[in-house]
């Protein structure tokens, strides 16, 4: 059995005019493996995040739930921890006391060496040595991440959830977050579930990757498995053959299927709910 | 000729403000003088005489010769801790019943009416009660101090934890962050600008408050001391008096400042 098991899961949301309800996803379900990578990609609005804040415990299912080691979740854990897209620092805090807050509420037990040790560590790790003093206020966007990045990864938590951790990151910085973040995995093995919107990312970092239609009245289309050996680095991967099929496949997803199964599920959905859709 | 534009505005206010302070003084003095025998404005002290009076005060602030004959600095001593007194107690309470108020919307809605009703209220209009209720005019003119500086903290620590971002309060839901952890390291130093910019809008009602409280109550105070003296007819002393309130508010209001600049953060 999968560590984590997305249990048929349905969100609905009131609907912008107070009338209804709109099904953001329906029945989404899969699992992910203990020390996988299972990346989710959508265009916006298809619930990804909402599932990954389903997921965290930040927000409740409509249906179907959430089963962590055999367990259901009914609300946030230390056992799960989230990269948010925004970074969501404590803006009066500083490096060091961003990720001491975190160190502490895993830790409860420990006594201040031990968690300053993991603090430092962990600052040390992701790169920010020397920044240690500093408030958010002061660093980069990248530099934030790390330090978000470093807050996750000093909790050990069960089940790492990233939400499209990199896209406020310019692009240059990104692809050197990214590998950071693949060799901080590397050597911990944790379990993640990440959402994204950018394919290359998904590749570069997944071991599988689901496929979610258009929303509203998203569903799980498929899971592709990503066949390329790790170690994986941006500029290896590119020139191999299965990369580019994988991208190709995705894309083709993404520019025409997930919008023809939308409307498929969307027929289906007016037929047996009376769920009011918004016009785009 | 300072060089930068930053240089030349800098000294252009302090060339303004010496004007206005010239401007200022020069129409005291003309008040001062202009009144004549039996003009309204006769027997009202120049800025020479407030000046002398002034230096006179300040140059033995602590005697104490009776209840009718206290130093001025002895008087400001009595005001101030009367007010701490009634400021700290009240922002105490505020604060807790803003956080209260602004972590729950219903409650919030719920209580609104309430404080609308009893904000404009002048807090010299509970006097009679805590009077009558507490038969220490002392003890009164401290609750009197409480209520005066209680609205302004709660109204805006209500508001400063309304709006604390969402996304830092499911970062400490995330992290389970115990009660108190939450409250002093989170909800507390998020809202902590709006709540600094509500004390020193309660200090400032507060400062205000003590000296009429005091005028009511009589006996110390700086209050008590500006009705002595315009019983006495000194009108040097109530002049001095009145710049020296405005002097001391000011004092406070930069400390409280200097707090609020420690608690700013910007993301």
């Amino acid at each position: 059995m999968a560590l984590l098991d997305i249990d048929h899961v349905t969100k609905f949301f009131p609907d912008p005019a107070g009338t209804g309800q709109v099904c953001v996803f329906r029945d989404v379900a899969f699992g992910v493996e203990r020390g996988e990578f299972l990346t989710m990609v959508g265009h916006s609005g298809c619930g990804k995040s909402t599932l990954l804040n389903i997921i965290a415990g930040l927000e409740t299912a409509s249906a179907g739930g959430v089963v962590l080691e055999g367990r259901e979740i009914a609300g946030p854990g230390m056992d799960r921890m989230v990269v948010f897209q925004n970074f969501s620092l404590m803006p009066w805090m500083t490096v060091t006391q961003n990720v001491r807050l975190a160190v502490r509420s895993a830790y409860g037990s420990w006594s201040r060496a031990q968690v300053d040790e993991c603090v430092r560590r962990y600052v040390e790790m992701v790169g920010l040595a020397g920044a240690e003093n500093k408030r958010p206020a002061a660093l980069s966007g990248g530099m934030r991440q790390r330090v978000g990045l470093a807050r996750a990864f000093a909790t050990e938590p069960k089940v790492l959830l990233l939400d499209e951790p990199f896209a406020q990151i310019d692009a240059l910085t990104r692809g050197v977050i990214q590998e950071e973040l693949v060799r901080m995995w590397t050597a911990s093995r944790n379990t993640v579930f990440m959402v994204t919107h950018d394919v290359d990312e998904a590749i570069l970092l997944s071991d599988r990757i689901a496929l979610m239609t258009n929303g509203p009245e998203a569903r799980l289309a498929e899971v592709v498995e990503v066949k390329l050996p790790r170690p994986r680095s941006r500029a290896d991967i590119i020139d191999e053959p299965e990369y580019a099929r994988l991208r190709s496949h995705i894309i083709h997803f993404l520019v025409e299927r997930s919008r023809h199964l939308q409307e498929q599920a969307l027929a289906e959905g007016r037929g047996a709910t009376r769920d009011l859709v918004p016009t785009h | 000729m300072p060089r930068t534009a930053a240089g030349r505005e800098r000294l252009r206010t302090i060339v303004y403000s010496l004007a206005l302070l010239a401007i200022f003084l020069g129409a005291w003095q003309a008040l001062a003088g202009a009144g004549g025998k039996g003009g309204k404005a006769a027997g009202i002290p120049g800025p020479a005489a407030v000046a002398e009076t002034a230096w006179h005060m300040l140059s033995d602030p602590f005697y104490d010769r009776g209840p009718n004959d206290k130093g001025f600095g002895l008087q400001l001593g009595y005001s101030l801790g009367r007010m701490m007194g009634g400021y700290l107690a009240a922002s105490v309470v505020a604060i807790m019943l803003g956080v209260a108020l602004g972590s729950s919307p219903a409650l919030f809605k719920a209580a609104n009416p309430f404080i609308q009703i009893l904000k404009p209220v002048s807090p010299l209009a509970w006097m009679p009660l805590f009077l009558y209720t507490l038969k220490n005019a002392g003890q009164a003119a401290v609750l009197v101090i409480f209520v005066s500086s209680l609205w302004p903290t709660m109204a805006n620590t209500a508001f400063g934890v309304a709006s604390i971002k969402k996304d830092y309060l499911n970062v400490s839901r995330l992290l389970q962050l115990s009660w108190p952890r939450r409250f002093f390291l989170v909800i507390l130093p998020a809202a902590a600008p709006a709540i600094l910019a509500g004390l020193r809008i309660s200090m400032g009602s507060a400062w205000v408050a003590i000296v009429a409280a005091e005028m009511l109550i009589g006996g110390t105070g700086v209050g008590y001391f500006v009705w002595n003296e315009w019983n006495n007819l000194a009108l040097n002393s109530v002049i001095f008096a009145i710049l020296a309130i405005g002097f001391v508010g000011v004092l406070l209001d930069f400390g409280l400042g200097r707090v609020a600049k420690l608690v700013a953060y910007s993301e």
